[in-house]
């Protein structure tokens, strides 16, 4: 799977600088004791492993500005098929900022600017030539806040595929939303009220039917953007359920504040903080042997 | 005193100072329904609806057939004029140009137009229609009721557009929907009922107009399905008929009045009903 396992740079001096940056007088005290590969906020490159074989989403040096504040700061990353990439970190580490760079949603924010090179099966998705509706069509995204339309439930999964043209009869639009409400594990909650308002459902199914609306346009990517973050503890495992059936098809890039939630869910992590990539890899290596100090700093709760 | 008691005291005071200044209002409120209704409904006969305005000299009989037709015809040509301007114009500064510099230009003028004096928008039209086509006309009234519904409706839809929440534009815009197909798909049902509403305060607000039509569709005596020659109309029909000195005049007047109140009141009711029932309906597939 791992192309090139990028060596990160060792920082002697660095380490102390993060030391003192987080309040350990300078001593340096690592609490586990383990030698990290990197300590350094001022890095450039992420520790881990950025690349991978199978990458639908190849970011380089990403870059994002909003006004005259840079909110993402040089972010290198792949995004992998069939896989769960769980983006964790503080509140405005930019994480959501780089989920909203990879289906172009950052150009609806005004002032909004975003450099480097993001490419989608090897073509760059900001190229002028590239259509912004039609690349969102092939990426779903899931909000925070579920966020249905005020339409019937129906309505709701039926909007990508009308707008879409992804129908050819009534028959072939029912079955996509029947597929579609399957899929997202709703299909025996709503089928007999399929034409009642979608805002009569309870959170949790609101959330699945927003996914039931991504996956209508048949996406290759999903993006969530703290999915779960409105939902009790019983709509969440509904919903994580799901995403590890979804991982079957569909890349998936999840942003969470929870760290059982990434590690539960997802395949790698990778720790944004103050707009940089800090560390990338395997969700199981990167939980239970950090190499930069800062991500064993934040799962092990000690900031952020 | 305590402070509990001082703080009673202070509440009662605000309490009744509230409860006089809502009294006043109603009173007066109260007071002119009343006289309309006592009036207008002495004024009321089959003849108000079917024969047309008296000619002068005339002591006894007449109707406003005619003014009835007028007013009806320019408030609906006024809409039909203002209101997709105004829905647009609005559409325009909540979602495309929201930011713009032109955007705020185009916001501070129309609340300047807001609440420019209507004889003024009148003095307007009869320089741009009237004076160029020669005489007073109907088309000319309709123009001025719909550069005055037009700011109404300009900012209604702004308002409504602007408390769509915007996770469900991005939810849209997410899915690969082009601006205009979020706009028309999802902000203008989520706003209707706000919109529908605005609507109906601009069709309240021209329906009582009497002086730019004053100056453009002035009146008409004979009974006139012409664009474009003047038009009778009830408020400038009450305006000369009140001021009149023959009773059945005046009894008319107060008819018209009468009538103009009572049709912005079903027309409200209609609206409500309307809206909510758009509402319920809304989730059918």
């Amino acid at each position: 799977m791992i192309h090139e396992p990028r060596r990160a740079e060792s920082h002697g001096a660095g380490g102390a600088d993060a030391g003192r940056r987080f309040g350990d007088g300078g001593l340096n005290l690592k609490p586990s004791g383990r030698q990290h590969v990197s300590e350094s906020l001022e890095g450039g490159s992420p520790v881990g492993e950025v690349s991978v074989a199978d990458a639908v989403f190849s970011c380089r040096d990403v870059s994002v500005f909003y006004g005259d504040k840079q909110a993402l700061k040089s972010v290198t990353i792949d995004v992998a098929r069939r896989q769960v990439l769980a983006a964790i970190g503080p509140s405005g580490c930019g994480k959501s900022t780089f989920l909203r760079c990879l289906n172009r949603m950052n150009d609806t924010i005004p002032g909004a600017r975003v450099t480097g090179t993001i490419t989608l099966d090897g073509r760059d998705i900001y190229s002028k030539r590239q259509d912004v509706a039609q690349l969102r069509a092939r990426i779903g995204m899931v909000f925070q806040k579920p966020n249905p339309f005020p339409k019937s439930i129906y309505d709701n999964v039926a909007y990508g595929p009308r707008i879409h043209r992804l129908a050819r009869t009534r028959a072939d639009l029912d079955d996509i939303v029947f597929t579609s409400l399957q899929r997202a594990g709703l299909w025996d909650e709503v089928k007999d009220r399929l034409s009642s308002l979608a805002i009569g459902l309870s959170g949790g199914q609101q959330q699945r039917l927003c996914i039931a609306r991504a996956l209508a346009v048949q996406p290759e990517v999903i993006l969530m953007d703290e999915p779960c973050s409105a939902l009790d503890p019983i709509a969440t495992a509904h919903v994580e359920d799901l995403i590890e059936q979804l991982r079957a098809s569909y890349a998936i890039v999840i942003v969470t504040h929870s760290m059982q939630q990434a590690a539960r869910v997802s395949q790698r992590t990778a720790y944004f903080y103050m707009g940089q990539l800090i560390e990338v890899g395997d969700t199981d290596r990167v939980f239970t042997n950090p190499q930069h100090r800062l991500t064993e700093d934040y799962i092990t709760g000690r900031f952020g | 005193m305590t402070r509990r008691t001082i703080r009673k005291l202070v509440n009662l005071l605000a309490l009744g100072m509230s409860a006089v200044a809502t009294a006043i209002g109603l009173i007066f409120l109260g007071a002119i329904l009343w006289t309309l209704v006592k009036d207008g409904v002495a004024g009321m006969s089959a003849a108000v609806f079917t024969q047309s305005t008296p000619p002068p000299g005339s002591t006894s009989g007449g109707g406003l057939l005619n003014a009835i037709y007028g007013s009806a015809i320019m408030t609906v040509l006024g809409v039909l004029i203002g209101a997709p301007i105004g829905v647009l114009a609005g559409t325009y500064l909540a979602e495309y140009g929201r930011n713009s510099p032109l955007s705020s230009v185009i916001r501070f003028i129309n609340d300047v137009l807001l609440s420019a004096p209507s004889i003024i928008i009148g003095l307007f039209v009869y320089e741009l229609i009237v004076v160029p086509m020669g005489n007073f006309s109907a088309i000319s009234g309709a123009v001025a009721l719909a550069i005055i519904a037009m700011p109404v409706i300009v900012r209604t839809t702004e308002d409504m557009l602007n408390l769509v929440p915007q996770g469900m534009k991005d939810a849209s815009t997410a899915m690969g929907a082009y601006p205009w197909r979020t706009i028309t798909s999802i902000a203008y049902p989520a706003a209707r009922s706000g919109m529908v509403t605005g609507l109906l305060l601009a069709v309240a607000r021209i329906s009582g107009e009497t002086a730019p039509l004053l100056f453009t569709a002035l009146n008409n005596q004979f009974w006139s399905t012409s664009l474009k020659a003047p038009m009778a109309n009830l408020p400038v029909v009450i305006f000369q008929f009140a001021l009149s000195p023959y009773d059945n005049w005046q009894q008319l007047a107060w008819a018209g009045a009468l009538l103009i109140t009572f049709a912005i009141l079903v027309l409200s009711i209609m609206a409500r009903v309307a809206v909510s029932r758009l509402g319920a309906g809304a989730g059918r597939k």
